[in-house]
């Protein structure tokens, strides 16, 4: 049996054979802005170890994350942090028993939604607080 | 004679029970809390020098709040990277590799955090 070549059976349909809904792609979502967050803390770590270092260190990180470079990264980090913490509080919606029925739709909507209405909320207030 | 409750006390495949998932939901409840008062504190330090900076994170509640979030955040986190690593990794060698390095990555992360605001805290 071992010296017979490895039969090409056929593999199960995966995620490219469904047509997309909100549901599905909040869930994809959530699990990409997570990982994203965790590779993210990295940045947070700099920052705060560049703050323990001194003056010096502390203007090296902070022109980084002032250059426009930066500061995309720091829109994106702000958006999947916001858009993780929804999902994570639909998570607690569903945890209750409620929210499975037609009305996830709308919660999965409302979850983008208030994840770039609340990304642009901060932001507007980090510019007027600076300004 | 085993009563239905103390037969699924504490197992489950993993003899962890619903421990993850309970963990999971507990720091995640911590996070919510934790990351909105940051998040406020965050924004009024953006554009700040170093001098504005370390005045605001060596105050003893704030450093306190940064520990807790930093604590909590690496457990959720550890917790979600190792649910991705089970369910896209399967061969046995490099799912364990991954494991221990996603163990290693939160617990870095975590114990540099909290260095850098206890150093912070009690005066560079």
């Amino acid at each position: 049996m071992t010296d017979m070549p490895a039969r090409q059976r056929p593999i199960s349909p995966h995620l490219t054979i469904y047509r997309l809904t909100w549901t599905m792609v909040m869930s994809i979502v959530h699990r990409v802005t997570g990982s994203a967050l965790y590779f993210g803390t990295l940045l947070f770590t700099w920052w705060l170890v560049a703050a323990a270092s001194g003056a010096k260190y502390f203007d090296t990180a902070n022109a980084f994350f002032g250059s426009w470079f930066g500061q995309l990264i720091l829109l994106g980090y702000t958006w999947s942090l916001v858009h993780h913490m929804l999902g994570g509080i639909r998570h607690f919606i569903w945890d209750t028993g409620r929210g499975h029925g037609p009305e996830r739709q709308t919660l999965a909507r409302m979850t983008l939604i208030g994840s770039v209405a609340i990304t642009i909320l901060l932001w507007a207030m980090a510019l007027l607080l600076r300004s | 004679m085993r009563t239905p409750l103390s037969r699924i006390r504490g197992l489950g495949a993993a003899h962890h029970g619903t421990e993850h998932f309970w963990q999971q939901r507990v720091t995640a409840a911590a996070n919510v809390l934790l990351l909105v008062v940051l998040i406020g504190i965050m924004v009024t330090l953006v554009g700040s020098t170093h001098a504005t900076v370390v005045a605001t994170l060596s105050k003893p509640l704030v450093a306190v709040l940064l520990v807790a979030a930093i604590i909590s955040v690496s457990i959720h986190m550890r917790l979600g990277m190792q649910i991705i690593i089970e369910d896209y990794v399967h061969t046995p060698f490099r799912k364990v590799v991954l494991l221990m390095l996603n163990t290693f990555f939160t617990w870095g992360v975590a114990l540099t955090c909290i260095y850098a605001v206890l150093k912070i805290s009690f005066g560079l």
